[in-house]
């Protein structure tokens, strides 16, 4: 055995033990994912081709180009989706802006009211706002007493309330990764900014907001995707007069009894969802790919 | 201002440059008065006084918490001084906000936008001045070339060395022609190769630009080479200001000839006009400082093994000889001076010299020149 040949089955062999060891230990996962994701997500493609009479069909797919109804319900998704995402935007990249200014200790007390929400269900969440915006509720009883308006408005089976309870429940996903991106930028490039003459103002839209979107898109388009089909929060506040895509699977299944319909509706949001994160990304990439900003 | 080469360690092909110096006629001198800024009950600047004389290049030096960092800081604007006042030529600075004083700066870690290529980045001061394109364009490659980075315009930072995100940081913080360029150890991320060529680098440039120059540094080394004064910072207070070689050669104080280079103390006392060491006098050439509380420096390499009878302007020593260290160029001796403390020697190693060195244990005399003996007020801090 030459000199070279040392040890070299040996490490070859150990090599390939190792990777078999990493195999076993991701292989609960990866069963975990077969069972509970790639075979009912077949199931759903399978069922959604499948006709009332039980043969092969397209009726599911062509009820909902023919039905306005559908249409409708697509564009009242996306209208939430993104009245959401802009709202969540307005109002979660000031505050993590705010917290990135402090200093750790304090931020990462707001950090934690902002994940407050998160230990109390969602349902729980969703019918507080239904006490506290209905016609009687907390919000119109003081907003009359101190004068605010004469009479209870309707803030809620609306779109108002289903906009109230989602941004609520959307704003953490959208503010932690953007307080992430900020709380990454090294102060020195806002001084540096400073330094060679810019203003606050204009160090702020050159500099701070170029470096933060990265976090910011992040955050927006997760709050976008987890919008696409939510139902308890808009079932709820939405009082029956919002439907999305979500809920009108669910009547199809409870009210109808047709399964091949909700299946195809549900392939036609999980596409949907698929192209915004494609595009999303594309987009990233390319923003990227030419270094940004300019 | 041209004497700057005259001491030791500066490369002789430096006086070529020097010949096309040309300062600027409009660098400004920077004057600091009392600046005082605290931090609850510490001092970070204890009452500062400082003139940079227009053109000048200073180094702050000082170990770190010393002081000198929150001085560069004020200078820039970033830190508000409790009190004190800051002139830039004869317009007070000291409540103006960063963006309007006009002043290049180098950070530390570059500050490099990353959002940004080389190109975005040195034009960047400029399109806050709203310089037209096509003259952004020009001075940009003007500036990269300056700091030998012509061509490289397009390329993103994350694709930089090292050492070429410090030349595209300096390109960008001299592009807008500040009269004034601070410096925040600039090459500390470097390596040492990198770091020395870097000095010789800045230091051209600095002749070239003329721009009044405060850069800060904890590298004794780095301020000797490319200062034309030092003020030594520390305790937030200025112990001493002047040129390297009066600073090596003459500290004021006991810290100062501490910090800067090697030095063993030898307690002395007064006596009159003169100092004893061991009952002896010291010879010396140089003032005797006052006060009480004396001490000889001895520098490593000025400290000479006598062979044979002492030269009459020698200060001799006795000592055993308790190490000796190889250095490659040098040999380093630790000797224990009899009834006194442990003094380095160094010395050139030239053909055997390091085999006829004694060894540990071998009794051994230590010559110290009069020229070379001085003495140091300590004032008990």
């Amino acid at each position: 055995m030459s000199v070279t040949d040392m040890n070299a089955a040996g490490l070859r062999r150990d090599e390939h033990l190792e990777r078999l060891k990493l195999f076993g230990l991701s292989s609960p996962a990866l069963l975990l994912v077969m069972v509970i994701l790639v075979i009912p997500v077949g199931w759903l493609f399978y069922v959604s081709f499948i006709g009332a009479d039980g043969t092969f069909s397209l009726e599911n797919y062509e009820r909902m180009i023919t039905r306005k109804s559908y249409g409708r319900i697509f564009w009242t998704t996306f209208e939430v989706s993104l009245l959401t995402t802009g709202i969540c935007i307005l109002i979660g990249y000031p505050l993590a802006y705010f917290m990135a200014q402090l200093p750790p200790r304090l931020a990462n007390l707001c950090l934690i009211a902002v994940l407050l929400p998160f230990w109390t269900s969602l349902l729980v969440r969703t019918y507080a706002w239904l006490v506290l915006l209905q016609k009687n509720g907390l919000v119109n009883n003081w907003a009359i007493s101190l004068g605010l308006w004469d009479e209870p408005i309707k803030i809620v089976h609306n779109l108002n309330g289903t906009l109230i309870g989602m941004v609520h429940i959307m704003l953490p996903f959208l503010i932690l990764p953007t307080y992430g991106a900020m709380r990454a930028i090294d102060r020195d490039y806002i001084k540096a900014a400073a330094n060679l003459g810019a203003s606050p103002r204009r160090a702020f839209w050159t500099v701070f907001f170029p470096l933060s979107t990265p976090g910011l898109f992040a955050g927006a388009l997760m709050v976008f995707v987890l919008c696409l089909g939510f139902f308890v929060t808009p079932a709820v506040l939405g009082g029956g007069k919002v439907i999305m895509v979500s809920m009108k699977i669910v009547s199809n299944i409870e009210l109808f009894v047709n399964w091949g319909a909700a299946s195809a509706l549900g392939v036609v949001l999980l596409v949907l969802t698929a192209a915004v994160l494609w595009i999303a990304s594309r987009f990233v990439n390319l923003e990227r790919a030419t270094g940004g900003g300019h | 201002m041209h004497d700057r080469c005259g001491w030791q360690g500066c490369p002789q092909r430096f006086h070529g440059d020097l010949a096309v110096t040309n300062t600027l006629s409009d660098a400004l001198p920077i004057t600091v008065r009392n600046v005082t800024k605290t931090y609850g009950r510490v001092h970070a600047l204890d009452d500062v006084s400082l003139d940079v004389k227009s053109g000048e290049f200073l180094t702050l030096l000082g170990p770190s918490g010393s002081g000198k960092t929150t001085l560069l800081m004020v200078l820039a604007g970033f830190t508000r001084p409790d009190r004190g006042s800051l002139k830039f030529g004869d317009a007070e600075m000291i409540r103006q906000p960063p963006h309007l004083r006009d002043v290049g700066m180098v950070f530390q870690n570059y500050a490099l936008f990353p959002h940004m290529t080389v190109a975005g980045n040195v034009g960047y001061p400029l399109r806050l001045r709203r310089v037209p394109r096509p003259e952004i364009a020009e001075r940009v490659e003007k500036a990269l070339e300056t700091v030998q980075l012509a061509g490289y315009g397009e390329r993103r930072i994350d694709q930089l060395s090292g050492g070429q995100k410090q030349r595209v940081a300096l390109a960008r913080s001299i592009v807008f022609e500040p009269r004034i360029l601070l410096m925040d150890e600039p090459l500390s991320a470097l390596d040492k190769k990198l770091r020395d060529r870097m000095q010789i680098e800045l230091r051209q440039l600095h002749e070239k630009l003329g721009m009044t120059t405060v850069y800060v540094t904890h590298d004794q080394r780095e301020a000797l080479t490319m200062s034309d004064r030092i003020a030594v910072v520390n305790f937030g207070r200025i112990m001493q200001l002047a040129t390297p070689q009066q600073l090596y050669d003459q500290p004021d104080n006991k810290f100062v000839a501490d910090f800067i280079g090697e030095s063993t103390f030898l307690d002395v006392q007064r006596n009159g006009d003169t100092c004893l060491a061991f009952g002896a006098p010291i010879k010396t050439t140089r003032p005797v400082p006052p006060g009480d509380n004396l001490s000889l420096m001895m520098r490593p390499e000025r400290i000479h093994l006598i062979d044979g009878p002492p030269a009459p302007d020698d200060n001799v020593f006795e000592a055993t000889v308790s190490d000796l260290v190889y250095q490659g160029e040098s040999f380093l001796l630790y000797a224990h001076i009899a009834n006194g403390p442990e003094v380095a020697v160094r010395g050139a190693i030239r053909g055997d010299t390091y085999a006829s060195l004694p060894k540990p244990g071998a009794p051994v005399r230590l010559g110290l020149h009069a020229a070379d003996a001085v003495i140091i007020a300590d004032e008990g801090r």
